[in-house]
């Protein structure tokens, strides 16, 4: 089948099987290696990305499902190379990452959280990050990342 | 002069992560990233039974599906795929069973590979796999440790089920227990756990004629070189291992795993770069398990609460086969039951057994989190039966601060430590005074969610090893590690470790190291590992050992950077390279330090090399390799407070303190994550993490779905804070500080619940404590208590 679907600013026009799932085309025919898969049930959240600003576990929607969608990675969230987000910044100052993997997950996760939500507490965030999973950090530095974030963005809402 | 000479500018500063700059931006270089030109994907069959004799395999069908390469049974292999590897043989008479990287006649557990497919993507190797037809004659599972030892049990090798018993102790234990005022007797139950690093396994291995290079995502880049050398037949100088970023290990890619060695093979049949991608579901079936012993332990103790011995039978599940370092891991937790603790005697005996499940290894702790949650539990019993407060019970028999280094019942010389003063700081954050207060006080009130108060003044041994030790304890190989500094040009500083990273932020925490070492800017070193062709040795990552033991290798490369500094700084400014001295990343003349040359200018003099003294080598670069004369004995006092509600069986930890005392702490922001990851860890053990098996030998918690990580909605925040007893046996002060969460905090979390259920007369909960199984402990109990 053919999609067409803008990944990270840029617009693509493939043929793709049916049965590809979007994480795949992102990592394989997109080049976009940035977005990791752990696991195969939609349960640890690590392949999390933007569609059309909403956050979805990119594992579980198929690449024609993307069809005519924006889909935004950890790529393509900084306004540019050597930019960072918010998100970003604050994963770095707080700590919020040990060996990565589920980084970009949990970032996207997170944005989504905060454009919903611009001003979570502790346990909204803790909550509103239930799907995607971490085993290094035990998620304190990554819940006061998404505070940090949300309070030093506190004029501009944060959107992806 | 020695590190702590110096001003120790870096060592010491949270600074943010230099490894972070890629891994927020998603520039990652994951194995499972890696396309080369020609690649083939690889997918393997596993069996669906848990001990089945294979009667056939019928690969033809799969052969002929579109995109497919080549499809394989175990036959094929059998003449080339050799044995995986133990590399700990505990005992002179220990049952090593062959264990082949794909079976070729038997298969002992669930998950065990069967036939492969190969083709051109990896929708097409699983399209094609579907047309594999493998015969099975079922054969009985063996599931059960004691079952599995009975007279009759069905066998699982040819020698039974019996890998070893492994006997240790010290002291008259006969004489402890006769007589003694109190004996308590338990039997605590391991259970066994899946490691779960974020990233699943994969592995690419490219050939180039006769020589091969293998990108995996591994612990252990170094130690799988010289192993798939061995298992192969391959030569070592033709291969060359690469751990690129890897997505965190826990022990679970400390490993020479069939998939490598298939992958290995399988581009040398093919002359293709062959990759294998790792789904998480067939992880939980094929990556090792952790855990999964029955402990049954007694203690002896005087009327006083004075520990006069202790007893420890283990069983220790192998699984279905010895890996790496399988029978190893319990035998660790020998010299850790005794704890902080002085006793009279103790005994320890572990018996490794086989079953048919996934084989066990090093999971974070790998044996001491087993050792410490007995003692730890066994601590608070007594304390009960005592009618004592467990922390005075503690107090009254862990080894004083004046009296180190103190040897140990089990023969192990700790150098330093403070139990004093973290559990006093513990004690002080936790509000412990208060929280008994208000225990009794629902006690009293007969409240339906009572409050529990679980204490774990843990130690443990890490910072692996003295070679001398692990040769003693049969185990294959030394425990050194080692560096290399290289100066360049510029003056800028690329520094080589043997450590391989997989989230412990090394690029940045060797940097403050060899920025202080070599007094130069922490943003010029750069920090190179996981490559065998760059870091040519190493013994790697695992048992909090890359900082202790490592970080020491770093050190001494940097002294010797600095020696052949001074001597080409002397030809440079015409003086004796006694009448330098080093500062601030300087040679400059005594008493006249406006006279130097910095590190940099000495290496660009050394690079230039036109003016260096007669018999000096146009070079500053230098190595180092470091063995340890001991292991390294963090410490701290962990304390949780946990609600539980007695009519639905749900536990809240309300609050949860850590004082953790690793020695001199290098970059507080790290250490402060490994707390926090640890202690995440240990709770999922506590409370969430359980593989279980059907009766017929299925894993049940195969996939992510069934087996319960905790998410950030699961856990609460942690107080966390450190006292700082330097290390005595390295320069920089330092103890190994990425297993302490975990090995600290079970026992915490349990002796928690344990000790608000004890007015019910609950003893124990089984772990993982989940509500159905707090409340059958409190029915169970009371039952109990009204039938008596």
């Amino acid at each position: 089948m053919r999609i067409s679907v803008t990944v990270d600013g840029v617009r693509y026009d493939d043929e793709v099987e049916p049965r590809l799932l979007l994480v795949h085309y992102l990592r394989e025919q997109a080049g976009r290696t940035g977005t990791p898969i752990g696991c195969d049930t939609s349960n640890c959240g690590a392949c999390t990305v933007l569609m059309n600003g909403r956050s979805v576990k990119s594992c579980s929607v198929l690449a024609v499902q993307a069809d005519g969608a924006d889909v935004t990675t950890i790529q393509g969230l900084a306004n540019g190379p050597g930019e960072l987000h918010p998100l970003q910044q604050a994963f770095h100052e707080e700590h919020a990452l040990q060996c990565g993997y589920c980084t970009p997950g949990m970032i996207m996760a997170a944005a989504d959280l905060l454009s919903e939500n611009p001003h979570p507490t502790e346990a909204e965030v803790r909550d509103g990050l239930e799907g995607n999973l971490c085993r290094c950090t035990g998620y304190q530095n990554i819940v006061r990342a998404v505070l940090r974030a949300a309070n030093g963005t506190a004029a501009t809402e944060v959107t992806a | 002069m020695t590190a702590t000479d110096l001003p120790a500018a870096e060592v010491g500063k949270a600074r943010t992560r230099k490894e972070d700059a890629r891994l927020i931006t998603g520039q990652t270089n994951w194995t499972d990233n890696i396309t080369l030109p020609g690649m083939v994907h690889v997918s393997f069959l596993r069996s669906p039974h848990a001990h089945a004799r294979i009667t056939s395999v019928d690969v033809s069908a799969a052969r002929g599906a579109p995109g497919v390469f080549a499809a394989y049974s175990g036959a094929d292999f059998a003449a080339e795929q050799g044995s995986l590897p133990c590399a700990w043989p505990v005992t002179p008479d220990i049952v090593i069973p062959d264990h082949p990287s794909m079976a070729v006649d038997t298969v002992r557990y669930g998950g065990e590979i069967v036939a492969c497919v190969v083709a051109r993507d990896r929708y097409a190797a699983a399209d094609a796999l579907e047309l594999v037809d493998v015969d099975y004659e079922p054969l009985e599972p063996v599931l059960d440790m004691e079952a599995a030892l009975a007279d009759g049990a069905v066998p699982l090798h040819a020698a039974g089920n019996k890998s070893f018993t492994w006997p240790f102790g010290n002291g008259d234990i006969d004489a402890a227990f006769r007589d003694a005022p109190v004996v308590i007797e338990r039997t605590y139950r391991q259970q066994r756990l899946i490691p779960s690093a974020m990233e699943p396994r994969a592995v690419v291995c490219a050939p180039v004629a006769d020589e091969y290079t293998m990108w995996t995502s591994t612990q252990i880049p170094h130690v799988l070189r010289v192993m798939l050398a061995l298992v192969t037949g391959i030569p070592e100088h033709k291969l060359r291992v690469i751990a690129p970023d890897v997505g965190g290990g826990f022990g679970s890619k400390l490993q020479v795993t069939a998939e490598e060695v298939l992958a290995l093979l399988l581009a040398r049949k093919l002359g293709r770069p062959v990759k294998w991608t790792e789904t998480r579901s067939e992880g939980n079936v094929a990556v090792h398990h952790g855990r999964d012993q029955i402990q049954r332990v007694r203690i002896a103790a005087d009327a006083d609460g004075r520990i006069r011995g202790l007893d420890v039978d283990l069983l220790a599940d192998m699984g279905a086969y010895l890996m790496l370092v399988t029978p190893g891991v319990p035998l660790l937790g020998a010299f850790m039951f005794n704890a902080i603790y002085k006793m009279d005697a103790y005994r320890f005996s572990c018996t490794g057994v086989f079953t048919s499940k996934t084989p066990t290894d090093a999971y974070r702790g790998a044996g001491r989190p087993e050792a410490t949650y007995a003692i730890e539990h066994l601590m608070d019993d007594l304390a009960a039966e005592l009618g004592m407060d467990p922390l005075e019970l503690r107090e009254r028999n862990w080894i004083k601060h004046e009296e180190f280094p103190y040897t140990t019942i089990a023969g192990l010389t700790y150098d330093s430590g403070n139990y004093e003063a973290a559990t006093a700081e513990a004690k002080e954050l936790f509000h412990y005074d208060a929280l008994r207060s208000e225990q009794a006080e629902r006690n009293a009130a007969g409240s339906s969610v009572r409050l529990g108060i679980g204490i774990s003044t843990f130690t443990e041994m890490c910072g692996l090893a003295p070679s001398r030790v692990l040769g003693s304890l049969a185990y294959a190989a030394g425990g050194w590690e080692h560096a290399s500094i290289r100066m360049l040009p510029t003056g800028k500083v690329e520094v080589v470790t043997g450590s391989s990273a997989h989230g412990q932020g090394h690029e940045t925490a060797w940097s403050q190291i060899v920025a202080d070492q070599l007094g130069v800017p922490f943003e010029d070193v750069r920090v190179l590992h996981g490559d065998t062709a760059i870091s040519h040795k190493g013994m790697d990552t695992y048992g909090s050992r890359s900082l202790v033991v490592g970080g020491t290798a770093i050190v001494n490369a940097c002294d010797k950077v600095r020696q052949k500094a001074r001597v080409i700084a002397a030809a440079m400014l015409e003086v004796s390279p006694d009448d330098l001295e080093w500062s601030e990343g300087r040679w400059a003349v005594r008493g006249d330090p406006d006279q130097g040359k910095s590190i940099g200018e000495i290496a660009f003099a050394a690079f230039a090399a036109h003016a260096l003294p007669d018999g000096v080598e146009p070079s500053l670069d230098s190595d180092a390799t470091y063995d340890p004369d001991n292991f390294s004995f963090p410490h701290g006092t962990h304390l949780c407070a946990a609600e539980v509600d007695t009519e639905t069986g749900q536990v809240r930890i309300r609050s949860y303190v850590a004082v953790d005392d690793v020695g001199v702490v290098v970059n507080p922001l790290i250490v402060e994550g490994q707390v926090h990851g640890g202690i995440a860890q240990g709770v999922a053990q506590a409370l969430y993490e359980e593989a279980a098996y059907d009766s017929s030998g299925n894993l049940v918690t195969a996939s992510l779905a069934d087996y319960l990580i905790p998410s950030a909605a699961d856990l609460p925040s942690f107080t966390t804070a450190r006292t700082t007893t330097p290390s005595t046996l390295n320069p920089l002060g330092v103890k190994g500080v990425g297993e302490a969460g975990t090995i600290a905090s079970t026992p915490a979390v349990v002796n928690a619940i344990v000790d608000a259920l004890r007015p019910f007369g609950v003893s124990d909960v089984p772990m993982p404590c989940t509500p159905e199984r707090v409340w059958r402990a409190i029915n169970d109990a009371q039952a109990e208590g009204a039938g008596r």
